[in-house]
């Protein structure tokens, strides 16, 4: 336990250790830890940032969801409207045809019938003329007696 | 202990703390312990070489167990370092970084049977036709006062350049002199007083660390000489030596972070 050369020996060996650690060995692993702390740290902020755009997307969904429903009721109660006011013009529109249809077979049959009538008359009122020609066999005219037949056909 | 009958009880604890001397000159100076050198510069390329290949493929993304553990001794001496330490300076957090893992190291060689590193050292030794009596092999080097005095003079070293840097040479003076009394004529006091709490920084460092484990290895050689019973004994004190290992380490750490630090200040 005496002091001698090693003295010397271990000293030039302590410096070249250290500037050896100083030089290749401490900086790029104090350099890699840092990093690393560096990127934890924005992990975790944005991590944090996920979890809050996150709750918030969520109460976004749910408030557009609660609107969506809520037009879509409007929506289909406004249809529900629309279909029963189609309904009733509908029904009252195939009323009013029908009873416009109705009203010109009324007045189709009663002209009809007024020809018919018509004809009758002028058969009758001919048949009249041909019976009193038959009648009175003679000296009848019938164009100076037509005043009385004409009468007679208005008469019918 | 090739043939215990020869050997006494004094004769194997003083071969166990005799290092591998190797004379380079004559004078008494140059002499080297190349147990001491070898051991420690091994350790030392141990720790380097590890943490390098670390360093190398260090990712920021997910680490592996080994890049974990060494990240995690980086993070506490750092933290420490940070702590004590205000100013800006590159080289402290690598120097007790290097210093701690070193100095762990070399301690953690206590906790190596006493006989296991010399009796393989031995049979090298009579393999190539030495007398293996002759054959000293101490792993630790914290127990050799050139090691612990080695690293103690480099942090002084660095106390004094750095105290010099920041303060300059008259700041530097004038620290030692104007200290703790105010009046001039106390300044040679003050001076004396300085220098001595200077000085005893590197020496206290060095002699903690070195008494420390020297006690320790002492005490292991001793229960390694008690025969059967050794085995618990030899537990417990390894136990023990748990505790002391890692602390001797963080305090040569801890006391040079803050005479470093102490050094900085500038009043």
């Amino acid at each position: 336990m005496d002091i001698n050369a090693t003295l010397i020996g271990e000293s030039i060996a302590f410096f070249f250790f250290v500037f050896f650690c100083m030089k290749k060995v401490w900086p790029p692993i104090l350099h890699a830890i840092e990093a690393r702390q560096q990127e934890i740290e924005k992990g975790l902020a944005a991590s944090e940032q996920g979890e809050k755009d996150l709750e918030l997307a969520r109460e976004k969904a749910t408030a557009q969801l609660k609107e969506a429903k809520t037009q879509a009721a409007e929506i289909i109660d406004q249809a529900k409207k629309r279909a029963t006011q189609l309904v009733d013009e509908e029904t009252k529109r195939g009323h009013e045809e029908r009873e416009k249809i109705m009203a010109q077979g009324h007045t189709e049959i009663e002209a009809e019938r007024n020809r018919a009538k018509e004809d009758l008359r002028k058969q009758v009122s001919a048949l009249a003329v041909m019976g009193a020609e038959k009648i009175l066999e003679r000296q009848i005219d019938a164009a100076i007696h037509s005043d009385i037949l004409d009468k007679l056909v208005t008469e019918l | 202990m090739s043939s215990p009958e020869e050997l006494t009880s004094g004769a194997y604890i003083s071969h166990h703390l005799t290092n591998w001397q190797v004379s380079i000159g004559d004078h008494w100076f140059m002499v080297l312990n190349v147990d001491t050198l070898l051991w420690s510069i091994t350790l030392g390329i141990v720790f380097l070489a590890s943490f390098r290949s670390v360093a190398k493929k260090s990712t920021v993304g997910v680490p592996g167990k080994f890049q974990c553990a060494v990240e995690m001794i980086v993070e506490f001496v750092n933290r420490s370092v940070k702590e004590t330490f205000h100013g800006k300076n590159d080289l402290i957090g690598p120097l007790a970084l290097t210093i701690f893992m070193w100095i762990l190291l070399m301690n953690m060689m206590d906790w190596v049977p006493v006989d296991w590193i010399g009796k393989i050292a031995e049979f090298i030794g009579g393999f190539m036709g030495v007398d293996p009596s002759h054959v000293y092999m101490k792993p630790v080097p914290t127990t050799d006062l050139n090691l612990t005095f080695a690293l103690a003079f480099g942090v002084f070293f660095l106390i004094i350049f750095y105290s010099i840097k920041i303060k300059g040479v008259g700041g530097f003076i004038k620290e030692l002199t104007t200290q703790p009394f105010g009046h001039p004529l106390l300044y040679p006091v003050n001076f004396v007083l300085e220098t001595v709490t200077l000085l005893a920084r590197p020496l206290s460092l060095a002699l903690r660390l070195f008494g420390n484990l020297y006690a320790g290895e002492l005490i292991f050689i001793l229960i390694a000489m008690m025969g059967l019973f050794q085995l618990p004994i030899h537990f417990m004190w390894a136990v023990f030596h748990l505790l002391v290992i890692p602390l001797q380490a963080f305090i040569f750490m801890m006391l040079t972070i803050v005479y470093l630090s102490l050094a900085h200040e500038d009043h």
